[in-house]
């Protein structure tokens, strides 16, 4: 794939090499293209107005939650919700399913590779109610154990909050025998974070049975602060709203008020109906490429890195093999600290992650304070690959290695 | 786009007197019995350090910090636990600004005796993202005199 010509910060600097897509994603000229003709032809406010400019922005709006639920398999667009990303998708299953109906006794369980937007929310509920957090654990090689899963769950159980692919190893998560065993031990919901999924392969939410699915379009090609929710109807509707304000009235009384239809329950305030114009635009992208493809492109480019890194002296690479995982490559070069191996690649024009990627139990259990992160996307080549490799041998050029 | 960091920026940051200090760090440990301590953490990268320190009157005594962190992080705390001891709080306090002066850009500071060690430090000013590494002992050494103060 050669499409870095259609990113225009990519094709404006040709000696960055960007591995941090995990983080956020560059933009096509596509989508930036889209958010601006939708500024100089449809601007208006949606839902409000009687004239046809207004009309002409929820029909832009309406068009882009159809666009985007149907390129993540959700047959029923209005249980589709617009928030500013994942972990505002998250928070509202926490404080409105899960404060209604989450008491003191009752157990939430999340795992040990949660991003802290699924991690945190269900521990302060848990904290809030009384109710008792369970992490999963993992195996030695960084996938979920199932086996801890399956001692975990119980009728006490009211939430599973997971990952579909770890944002630090890249693992990906069995989904559908995660929901599989929910079902069969609980009545719990289950509530999988799909920041990492959505924008590295192909998902259809009707297919995974999972209750709710977040994620974010920023780090899909689309804008900042516009990701979603999507839920299952039968449990939106009972849901108490999450915010409450304009749009998502039905009736609003001196003493109370009514609340609108799905998903307007869930949209308080004005929309962001340009950003969700650009995330149907990255989504019509993608769907271009293909999303076996772009799965496809990350992990042929992950594995010629992968074993280029491996053959270092001193590198040790996190995570289950290539062949399972999605565009994340975690690792740590002998004492050299994450941080400094990225300034060094910086200076080389490589962008990578250096940190704990929100998730702190995870690298407590790693053993490790903070791993480098490279993450593929599309746009990304075997020059990037060079560059990184480079920028490695740099790092242990300039700290010298010392045998222990 | 502005990409300030050039290798030779790179080789000016990481000096060898910062990678021994990094691999062969000065007063580490603990104190036993130590007059004030203090905790520092970077929530950002999880960098962490924990400073322990006696006073003999109004000087500064013994020092001795632990933690992890990168090798600016580990290497400043280090090279302040050098400078600092035997000074007195008003002392420390002049040495901590016109490390910080040197931070931030000011090079005439790169220049200034009293800092010592730390003047191989200069490099970070460079470096934006890692100036927060550079002063997480010395806020640390901060919160200690402030909590003697007050």
């Amino acid at each position: 794939m050669k499409l870095r010509p259609d990113f225009p910060l990519l094709a404006n600097n040709p000696g960055l090499h960007y591995l941090d897509s995990a983080a956020t994603s560059q933009k096509p000229a596509a989508v930036l293209d889209a958010m601006r003709d939708f500024y100089e032809t449809s601007n208006a406010n949606p839902h409000r107005g009687a004239y046809s400019l207004s009309v002409r922005a929820t029909e832009c709006y309406l068009q882009a939650r159809s666009d985007v639920a149907r390129f993540l398999g959700a047959a029923d667009t209005d249980a589709l919700i617009f928030t500013r990303g994942t972990t505002e998708a998250l928070n509202l299953v926490a404080g409105s399913w899960g404060r209604a109906n989450v008491r003191a006794g009752d157990e939430i369980v999340v795992t040990a590779m949660d991003h802290h937007a699924n991690f945190v929310p269900w521990q302060q509920l848990a904290l809030e109610k009384g109710a008792t957090l369970r992490i999963c654990e993992l195996t030695d090689e960084g996938r979920l154990d199932l086996g801890c899963m399956r001692g975990l769950v119980s009728s006490r159980t009211k939430v599973v909050a997971f990952n579909h692919v770890s944002n630090a190893l890249g693992t990906i998560n069995p989904v559908t025998d995660i929901v599989r065993l929910v079902r069969d031990q609980s009545d719990a919901i289950t509530v999988c974070d799909g920041a990492q999924s959505a924008p590295h392969f192909p998902v259809r939410f009707d297919e995974l049975g999972v209750d709710f699915y977040a994620f974010s379009g920023h780090k899909m090609l689309g804008p900042m602060a516009l990701g979603a929710l999507i839920g299952k109807r039968e449990l939106l509707e009972k849901m108490p709203p999450y915010q409450s304000g304009g749009d998502m009235i039905e009736f609003v009384h001196d003493d109370r008020s009514t609340w609108n239809v799905l998903p307007h329950k869930f949209e308080a305030g004005t929309p962001n109906a340009a950003g969700a114009v650009g995330l149907a635009a990255a989504v019509k992208y993608l769907g271009r490429i293909g999303m076996d493809r772009v799965l496809a492109h990350e992990r042929s480019l992950m594995a010629v890195a992968q074993a280029r890194l491996s053959a270092i002296e001193g590198v040790r690479i996190y995570g289950p093999p290539v062949g399972e995982r999605s565009g994340v490559l975690s690792f740590t070069l002998e004492d050299v600290h994450p941080h400094d191996l990225a300034t060094i690649l910086d200076g080389e024009g490589v962008c990578i992650r250096a940190g704990h990627h929100c998730t702190q139990p995870l690298m407590r259990r790693l053993g490790v304070a903070a791993t480098a992160r490279a993450s593929f996307y599309v746009y990304n080549d075997e020059d990037d690959v060079d560059a990184l490799l480079e920028g490695v041998l740099k790092a242990r050029d300039i700290f010298g290695y010392v045998p222990s | 786009m502005s990409r300030p960091e050039t290798s030779a920026d790179i080789a000016a940051l990481y000096q060898e007197m910062i990678l021994d200090h990094y691999r062969r760090p000065r007063n580490k440990g603990k104190l036993e019995n130590p007059d004030a301590t203090a905790e520092m953490r970077n929530p950002l990268c999880g960098d962490e350090i924990d400073l322990q320190v006696n006073f003999s009157g109004d000087a500064v005594g013994e020092l001795r910090f632990s933690g992890k962190g990168c090798s600016i992080s580990l290497a400043s705390a280090s090279m302040m636990t050098q400078v600092v001891e035997g000074k007195t709080a008003a002392e420390v306090d002049a040495i901590r600004r016109r490390f910080r002066e040197l931070m931030l850009g000011d090079l005439t500071a790169a220049n200034d005796v009293r800092l010592g060690a730390l003047r191989a430090l200069s490099g970070v000013s460079r470096f934006p993202a890692r100036v927060k590494c550079a002063l997480l002992a010395w806020n640390a050494l901060e919160s200690v005199l402030a909590g003697r103060n007050g």
